[in-house]
C-alpha cells in the first residue's frame, strides 16, 4: 500500500507530468486522512500551481524564478486540510542544519555564509544534493507528517540525488556532513519507509528512460521503486469486437455510405479522426508492452489522457481521483 | 536588426555558423537538431551536429552505434549537393573533460595527478553544470578549428535551458572566486609555513567549513583546485571567447517546444531571456502538433466546422434516443456500425477541439522569431538518414508562418 510508506520520491522524464502526479498523490494521501508534506525540489513553483492554482493576476503559472516570490516558501504552509507544501532551498536548508547541529547562530557569526555555501556546494559534488535530501529525510525522521511526497528532479538527475549520501561517504572522511549520511541512507534504503514513484507516458523516450532508471536505481542506489505511473494513457477508441468492421469501412464504399447516412452527413473527416486515434493507440501499446515487460511486479497505475487539462487544482484533483481508483485506495 | 514579419529559414538562420537548439526536456530537441543539420548538409555545406545522449534509434539512423566523443562522418544520400557533409559527435562529458585536461595541463605531472584525483572524477561526472560547461568548451574548440561551415548544438538536458547560457560565466566566477583562494590559502603556503595553518584554522570560516566537511576533505578539495590553478587563465579565456561567440551574429538560437503548457512556458521564458541578453533568436519550432491543427496552421483547410456540426448533432440525437429508450451507448444491442459512428463522432469533436487549442498555441508561440514552423505528430519513426533529411527539409523549406501578433505579420497573412 503506497501510503503506508513515509517517503515517496516522484521522478520522471521532463514533460511527462511529474509535478501533476506528485501533487495528485499528495492530494489523495491527504484525502485518506494522512498528514502530508509535499516538497518541491527545484523551486519552479509548479507544485504550488498544481495545488492551489496560478497566482491571482498572472495568466500563466509561474516559472523558474522569472516572477520573484512565486514559488512556495521554504517553510511549509498548510494548503488544504492535512496537506502542507514547501519549496526546497538548499541554502536555507544548510542554515537550518547548522543551527540544529552546530548549535550556533551561524548567520550572525559568518557574514559570507551564502558565498561559502555556493562554494562548498559547487566544489564538493553531492553537498547540494545531500543538504536537500537531508532536509527531506529529517522531516521523515522527525515524523511531523505521516508521509512526505517529493516532486523530485527528472530521471537524468535523480540517481545523483539519491546517491548523494554514498558519494559523500566515498569522498569525505569526516565532518558533520559525513556523520549525517548513515541515518539518511537507513531511511532511503528501507523499502518499508521509502519508495520511488516513476512517472512516464506511453511514448518511446519516456519509456526508454524509465526502463533505464529502474535498472540504475536497483544497481546504484538500492532504493525501492514503489510504483510506476503511466500518465496520459490514450483511450481505446473502439471495442476490439468492432475493429473488423472498422477495417471494412476503410476500404468499402458502401459501408462508408452507410456511415454517412447514420451520422447524417459526410463522415470522411470523422473516419480520418478515429483512424488516427486507433493508430496512435496502437503505437502507444508497443511502448507500453515494452514497459510492462521491464517492470516485473512493480505496481503500475494508468492515468488516462485528460483532454485540455491545464496545470491547476482541478486537473490535480481529477488525477488524484483516477490514481485512487487505479491503486485501489479510494 | 530585429525582424518582425514572417521570413524563411534561409533568411532567418542561413548565415549563422552556430545554431543552438534549446527547449525543455522531451520536446524532441535532439531529433530537431539532427534533422536541421542534415538538411543544411544536403544543401552543400559541411555541418557538424553536436548531440547529447541521442535516442537509440536516432543514433542508429546516424550510424552512431560505435561513435563516441570524436566527430564521425555520416554518409548522405547521393541526391545531396556536392561538398555537403554531415558530421556528428556525441558529447561524452567524462571523455571531454579528460581531453581538456590533457590539452591544457601545464605539465605531465599535473595532468596525471588531476586525472588520478578522486574528486576530479566526481566533479566532472556529478557536478550538474559540468555538462553545460563542457558542451561550451567543445563548441569553442570546434568553432576555433574552422573545420565546419555550420555547427548545430543540441543543448544538454539541463534543469532549465538557461543554465546552458550561464555556464561560461559561472565557470569564470567559480575559478576566480575569493572563497576558492581562501580555501586553498593554507595549502598554498606550503609545508615549511605550516605553523600559519594553526592561525588560519582559528578563523570562523575554516572552523565552520571544517566542522561541516572535515579537514581531510578540505585538503583534498584544496589540492584539486591547486592542480587546476595552472589552467585557470585558459578557462577564463575560453569562457570569455565562448560568451563572445554566442553573443555574436554568427550564432542563432532555435527554440523548440510542443503545444503542452509546460514546454510552452519554458519556451516563453527562454525567449525572454534571449531578448534580455541581446542574443539572436533565429527560429522557433513546435513539434508534435495534431494533424488537423497542422492543416489549420498551414492554411490548407479551415478547421472542419461542417463536420463538427454533423458529428455534434449526430451525438445529440444518439443521446436523445438512448435517453428515450432507457439505454446507454454501451448497449450491446446497438449495432457495431452505430458504435463506430459514435466513437468516430466523439473522437472527431475532441480532435478538432484539441487542434483549435494547438493552433492558438502556435499563433502565440515565439512571435519574436522571424521563422516559425509547426511539425506534425508523426507515427513514422525517424530511423534512417532519409527520414531525418526529409524532416529537416520540412523545417528549412517551410513557408514563413505568420504569428498572431504584430500588424505587419497580420497584413501579410495569406488566406
Amino acid at each position: 500500500m503506497l501510503f503506508d510508506l513515509e517517503l515517496l520520491i516522484v521522478t520522471g522524464k521532463g514533460g511527462v507530468g511529474k509535478t501533476t502526479v506528485a501533487s495528485a498523490l499528495a492530494w489523495a494521501a491527504a484525502d485518506q486522512g494522512k498528514r502530508v508534506l509535499a516538497v518541491e525540489l527545484d523551486a519552479t513553483g509548479d507544485l504550488h500551481t498544481a495545488l492551489i492554482g496560478p497566482r491571482p493576476g498572472t495568466h500563466q503559472p509561474p516559472r523558474v524564478g522569472s516572477q520573484a516570490g512565486s514559488q512556495a516558501p521554504y517553510k511549509p504552509v498548510e494548503r488544504q486540510p492535512r496537506l502542507w507544501s514547501m519549496s526546497m532551498d538548499p541554502e536555507e536548508s544548510l542554515k537550518e542544519y547548522l543551527r540544529t547541529f552546530l548549535k550556533i547562530p551561524v548567520v550572525t557569526r559568518i557574514g559570507a555564509l551564502s558565498g561559502m555555501f555556493d562554494f562548498v556546494a559547487n566544489a564538493a559534488p553531492g553537498v547540494r544534493e545531500i543538504v536537500t535530501m537531508g532536509k527531506v529525510c529529517y522531516e521523515v525522521r522527525e515524523r511531523h507528517y505521516d508521509i512526505v511526497i517529493v516532486d523530485a528532479t527528472a530521471t537524468g538527475h535523480i540517481v545523483g540525488q539519491l546517491d548523494a549520501p554514498q558519494a559523500i561517504n566515498e569522498l569525505v572522511g569526516a565532518g558533520l556532513i559525513r556523520s549525517q549520511t548513515g541515518w539518511m541512507q537507513a531511511i532511503l534504503r528501507n523499502r518499508a519507509r521509502t519508495g520511488v514513484v516513476v512517472v512516464t507516458t506511453s511514448e518511446e523516450m519516456p519509456v526508454v528512460e524509465t526502463v533505464e532508471l529502474l535498472h540504475r536505481l536497483e544497481e546504484r542506489v538500492d532504493v525501492g521503486v514503489a510504483a510506476v505511473v503511466v500518465n496520459r494513457v490514450l483511450p481505446e477508441p473502439l471495442a476490439r469486437a468492432d475493429l473488423a468492421l472498422f477495417g471494412e469501412i476503410k476500404t468499402n464504399q458502401s459501408n462508408q455510405k452507410a456511415l454517412d447516412r447514420m451520422v447524417g452527413g459526410n463522415s470522411a473527416a470523422m473516419r480520418e479522426s478515429i483512424e488516427f486515434a486507433v493508430q496512435q493507440r496502437r503505437n502507444s501499446e508497443v511502448h507500453l508492452t515494452r514497459l510492462l515487460e521491464a517492470i516485473g511486479t512493480t505496481p503500475v497505475a494508468f492515468v488516462p489522457w485528460l483532454s485540455g487539462a491545464e496545470p491547476g487544482p482541478s486537473s490535480t484533483g481529477a488525477v488524484a481521483e483516477l490514481l485512487g481508483e487505479e491503486l485501489g485506495w479510494s | 536588426m530585429k525582424q518582425y514579419g514572417p521570413i524563411s529559414f534561409a533568411s532567418s538562420c542561413g548565415d549563422a555558423r552556430v545554431l543552438i537548439v534549446c527547449g525543455s526536456g522531451g520536446v524532441g530537441k535532439t531529433t530537431t537538431a539532427a534533422a536541421i543539420a542534415s538538411a543544411i548538409a544536403a544543401s552543400g555545406k559541411k555541418v557538424l551536429v553536436l548531440t547529447i545522449d541521442p535516442a537509440k534509434r536516432l543514433a542508429t539512423a546516424l550510424g552512431l552505434e560505435t561513435v563516441g566523443n570524436t566527430e564521425t562522418q555520416v554518409s548522405l544520400p547521393t541526391t545531396s549537393r556536392i561538398g555537403g557533409q554531415l558530421w556528428v559527435a556525441m558529447l561524452d562529458t567524462s571523455a571531454s573533460w579528460d581531453d581538456l585536461v590533457r590539452r591544457h595541463a601545464p605539465d605531465h605531472d599535473t595532468r596525471d595527478r588531476i586525472l588520478a584525483n578522486p574528486l576530479y572524477r566526481n566533479i566532472t561526472q556529478r557536478f550538474v553544470q559540468s555538462h553545460d560547461y563542457i558542451a561550451m568548451e567543445r563548441l569553442h574548440e570546434l568553432s576555433e578549428s574552422d573545420r565546419f561551415d555550420v555547427i548545430v548544438v543540441d543543448t544538454p538536458p539541463s534543469r532549465h535551458a538557461i543554465d546552458f547560457l550561464e555556464a561560461p560565466e559561472r565557470m569564470k566566477d567559480f575559478f576566480s572566486s575569493t572563497l576558492l583562494r581562501w580555501i586553498t590559502l593554507p595549502y598554498r603556503l606550503g609545508g615549511e609555513r605550516a605553523g600559519r595553518l594553526g592561525y588560519l584554522a582559528s578563523k570562523p570560516f575554516y572552523q565552520v567549513a571544517d566542522r561541516i566537511l572535515g579537514s581531510q576533505f578540505l585538503q583534498d578539495v584544496a589540492e584539486f583546485f591547486l592542480l587546476f590553478q595552472g589552467m585557470y587563465n585558459g578557462f577564463v579565456e575560453r569562457a570569455t571567447a565562448v560568451a563572445q561567440l554566442i553573443g555574436s551574429t554568427d550564432t542563432a538560437f532555435l527554440v523548440v517546444t510542443t503545444p503542452e503548457p509546460a514546454p510552452m512556458h519554458e519556451a516563453d521564458y527562454f525567449t525572454a531571456e534571449l531578448a534580455k541578453r541581446g542574443l539572436r533568436l533565429g527560429a522557433a519550432v513546435m513539434n508534435r502538433v495534431a494533424p488537423p491543427a497542422m492543416q489549420a496552421i498551414s492554411g490548407q483547410a479551415p478547421l472542419c466546422a461542417d463536420s463538427v456540426a454533423v458529428a455534434s448533432s449526430f451525438l445529440e440525437r444518439v443521446r436523445h434516443d438512448s435517453a428515450a429508450s432507457g439505454a446507454n451507448s454501451g448497449d450491446p444491442s446497438m449495432s457495431a456500425m452505430r458504435r463506430i459512428a459514435v466513437a468516430a463522432a466523439e473522437t472527431h469533436v475532441q480532435q478538432v477541439q484539441l487542434a483549435e487549442h494547438q493552433r492558438r498555441q502556435f499563433q502565440r508561440f515565439c512571435p519574436q522569431a522571424g521563422f516559425r514552423v509547426a511539425l506534425p505528430e508523426s507515427a513514422d519513426p525517424i530511423d534512417n538518414v532519409e527520414s531525418l533529411m526529409s524532416l529537416g527539409r520540412r523545417i528549412v523549406d517551410a513557408p514563413p508562418a505568420p504569428s498572431a501578433r504584430g500588424p505587419r505579420s497580420a497584413s501579410k497573412r495569406r488566406s
